[in-house]
């Protein structure tokens, strides 16, 4: 379940220990933009010993490491890969070719030390326009993709047009990073609002990315990580509508009916799906079994 | 009859202040007061000694104080919170005699049954007539409310309001009245308006903070007192504040129209007054512009003294009809019990307050404190001082979990029915433990009494050590 990804700056003690109680799906520990070159080393020594000492509860562990065009990337993955992370975050990713440049590492510290093959997911930060146009490419570049991640505020930059709250000039770039995530089979993560203080703004903004079929967003504030959640989470309506389907299904086989109708519309293959996805996201969130 | 003297000796002469006696103070002057050093300077002029100083609360602006405690002008001290200055030489002994600390409602309880004699009181007042009608609503040092002055004013054998803006008789507006003033002295600045009140209080921004509030307001609705007719305290600390912000949505979205907000009041209890949230404030101390001014236009916003706010003997207070207050804690132990005295290297800084009052008095008393604050553990197995009672204490709410005192099963049972993360209060001393690592015993006290705590029955309830 990944809702809400929660930035924290890995040179902050006080926000990492604090990281498991903020109520985000995922946590991103940042060492890239969050971090100067200069505090690096240090931010990657606390993220080390934090990732070992202290427990997060349920909370998803990303890394976002430095760019592959940077001197710190392998450092970084030397240092956090003992500490199994759920996944590493690059960020700026181009292509297919720097996805399988980083799988290949992963692959090779994973052997070195001792851990699982394939254990440490990729989710690939788009944030430039050679990027997002090749979301699907990325998102089929390697098993470890779990999701793509839109980056909205560098993508803007190098569109070279303004970022705004109502989000028009990323419309382009957000289908393309859905489209491109589930034609790979994998999850698409929206762009963090970065207005902190308004409220309103963060639940339309959230609200849209979640038509478009996000299946999350990433949050730069701990305020925003409640909006995120309830808004990616399935509404009672949701719930009680997947609850009928699957009690249709069963009312239409003990009657040995094999077409089956719910409201005046015929229920197939993907409304089930979709129940199905609601079902397992409301158990999940609500620790209940409503598949059972 | 002529009160306005032409000088503070020359009031303090006309009173009779003699070596030995004990001359007391209020605190709505907060960090900006001038007057108490005044006093005090005028007395060591004067040649007195041996004098008890009884105040409200001392602030790191009365500083001076220790010079006089070391000359021998002062060798007494009694107060409901004195800060980190005076404290620390508290705390290393400056004193021959333990200072008395009592909450805000036990001083005026003890001053008007005459268990704590006032010989000289001194009213520090924004704006006097020149037969003592005073307030603290008007003047270029206008505090609001002068709530802690009123048992000192009406008990002490002579009352001296020192004021920096006399106007003509009568002030219409008073709080003080001139029946209770003996003498009235005009002097230059009574006090400096930027330590008086703040500009504004701001909401903090602190994710952690933000979390702990929206635990304790979530708390506070699953008690079920969030109704109409609902009353609330809270502090002006970044938690405590935080929680009023999210009550206050709670109270707008469902339309609840609360009865009264009480306590030292902030701009934001104002704004929820001016929202509908509440149909009165009961004021006994402002903290900041926007209350001063709401107390001096809205006949909603009442000025209280500390009596009506938390006395424990009389008939009945504001804090004896409050629902649920939200307090702050230096630490907390497993016990519940609540130190808001000392630090954890045993050094004296603050004190109950209305602490110990409203904790006791309130339905619901809920403690906001972060498990740890840098690296100390706020939750430990003792605290060094017992300033507010575990028995008093229905709730302690960090960013980890919620623990209820055993004592309310009812009240544990309905936090977890709205799916709050309940934990047993060892389990997040535990926790705390766990981050920070156990503490390496660093404390170094003697046996010599510094201080004496007293509780609400004005019995001492706990005592405070000198450090080494």
């Amino acid at each position: 379940m990944r809702r809400s990804m929660l930035f924290i700056p890995s040179n902050n003690p006080n926000m990492i220990v604090n990281g498991g109680v903020l109520g985000a799906d995922s946590l991103i520990f940042d060492l890239e933009d969050a971090v100067s070159p200069d505090e690096k080393d240090a931010a990657r020594d606390l993220l080390q010993h934090a990732l070992e000492a202290v427990d997060f509860g349920k909370c998803e562990i990303i890394v976002r490491i430095n760019g592959l065009d940077t001197p710190y990337w392998e450092e970084d993955l030397r240092a956090i890969l003992p500490m199994k992370p759920d996944a590493v975050m690059p960020p700026k990713v181009c292509d297919a070719a720097y996805i399988q440049t980083l799988d290949e590492k992963l692959t090779e510290l994973e052997t070195e030390f001792s851990l699982e093959q394939g254990r440490t997911k990729i989710i690939a930060l788009l944030e430039t326009a050679v990027g997002v146009e090749n979301a699907y490419a990325v998102a089929a570049a390697s098993p470890r993709m779990a999701a793509l991640f839109l980056g909205a505020e560098d993508l803007t930059a190098d569109l070279r047009c303004q970022r705004t709250k109502e989000g028009g000039e990323i419309q382009y770039a957000r289908g393309r990073v859905v489209c491109g995530a589930r034609a790979a089979g994998i999850e698409a993560y929206d762009t963090p609002f970065t207005d902190v203080q308004d409220l309103e703004g963060l639940e339309r903004d959230a609200s849209y990315a979640k038509s478009l079929g996000f299946t999350g967003k990433a949050c730069i504030s701990p305020a925003h990580v409640s909006t995120v959640n309830r808004i990616f989470s399935p509404s009672q309506a949701d719930i009680a509508y997947a609850k009928d389907v699957f009690a249709a299904i069963a009312e239409a086989k003990r009657q040995g009916k094999g077409a089956i109708a719910l409201r005046g519309k015929m229920i197939d293959a993907p409304i089930v799906q979709r129940a199905r996805l609601v079902l397992e996201a409301a158990s999940e969130i609500e620790g209940v079994d409503y598949l059972a | 009859m002529r009160k306005l003297c032409d000088t503070l000796r020359t009031a303090m002469e006309k009173a009779g202040l003699q070596n030995g006696m004990t001359i007391s103070f209020h605190h709505h002057l907060r960090n900006g007061d001038y007057v108490l050093n005044m006093v005090l300077e005028t007395a060591a002029q004067m040649g007195l000694r041996d004098l008890t100083v009884n105040a409200s609360s001392v602030f790191d602006c009365h500083a001076p104080l220790v010079d006089h405690i070391q000359n021998g002008v002062v060798t007494g001290l009694e107060a409901n919170y004195i800060s980190s200055a005076v404290g620390r030489a508290v705390s290393e002994g400056v004193l021959a005699k333990p200072v008395i600390f009592r909450s805000h409602g036990t001083r005026p309880s003890d001053i008007l049954s005459g268990r704590s004699h006032i010989d000289v009181a001194f009213v520090a007042a924004p704006t006097s007539d020149p037969m003592g009608n005073c307030s603290g609503k008007y003047g270029p040092s206008a505090c609001g409310s002068l709530g802690y002055a009123f048992a000192d004013a009406q008990r002490a054998d002579k009352v001296i309001v020192v004021t920096d803006n006399l106007v003509d008789y009568p002030l219409t507006d008073a709080s003080i009245t001139e029946d209770f003033v003996d003498f009235v002295v005009k002097v230059d600045a009574i006090g400096d308006p930027r330590g008086i009140v703040s500009g504004t209080t701001r909401m903090p921004k602190d994710p952690i903070a933000l979390k702990i509030a929206d635990y304790a307001a979530q708390a506070i609705d699953a008690s079920g007192l969030l109704r109409d007719g609902f009353s609330f305290q809270t502090g002006a600390g970044g938690a405590s504040l935080a929680v009023a912000d999210y009550v206050k949505r709670m109270m707008l979205e469902r339309k609840i129209q609360g009865s009264f907000a009480l306590g030292g009041i902030t701009g934001y209890m104002v704004d929820m007054l001016e929202a509908g949230c509440f149909k009165a404030i009961q004021d006994v101390q402002c903290f900041d512009l926007r209350a001063v001014q709401s107390i001096r236009e809205n006949p909603n916003h009442m000025e209280i003294t500390a009596a009506q706010y938390a006395s424990p003997t009389a008939k009945s207070t504001a804090a004896s009809n409050l629902d649920v207050v939200v307090l702050g804690a230096t630490q907390i132990d497993t016990d519940f019990n609540v130190n808001v005295h000392t630090d954890s290297n045993g050094y004296i800084i603050g004190g109950s307050g209305g602490h110990t009052d409203v904790a006791e008095e309130a339905k619901l008393t809920v403690i906001v404190a972060p498990l740890s604050r840098a690296r100390m553990s706020i939750v430990v197995d003792k605290v060094l001082t017992v300033s507010t009672p575990g028995k008093s204490v229905d709730l302690l709410v960090t960013q980890y979990g919620i623990a209820v005192n055993p004592a309310r099963p009812e009240l544990a049972e309905a936090l977890k029915a709205a799916r709050l993360p309940v934990k047993d209060i060892q389990e997040l001393r535990q926790m705390a433990v766990a981050i920070n690592g156990p503490a390496v015993p660093r404390l170094q006290l003697t046996d010599r009494v510094v201080g004496q705590v007293l509780g609400r029955d004005s019995r001492v309830q706990d005592v405070i050590y000198a450090v080494k």
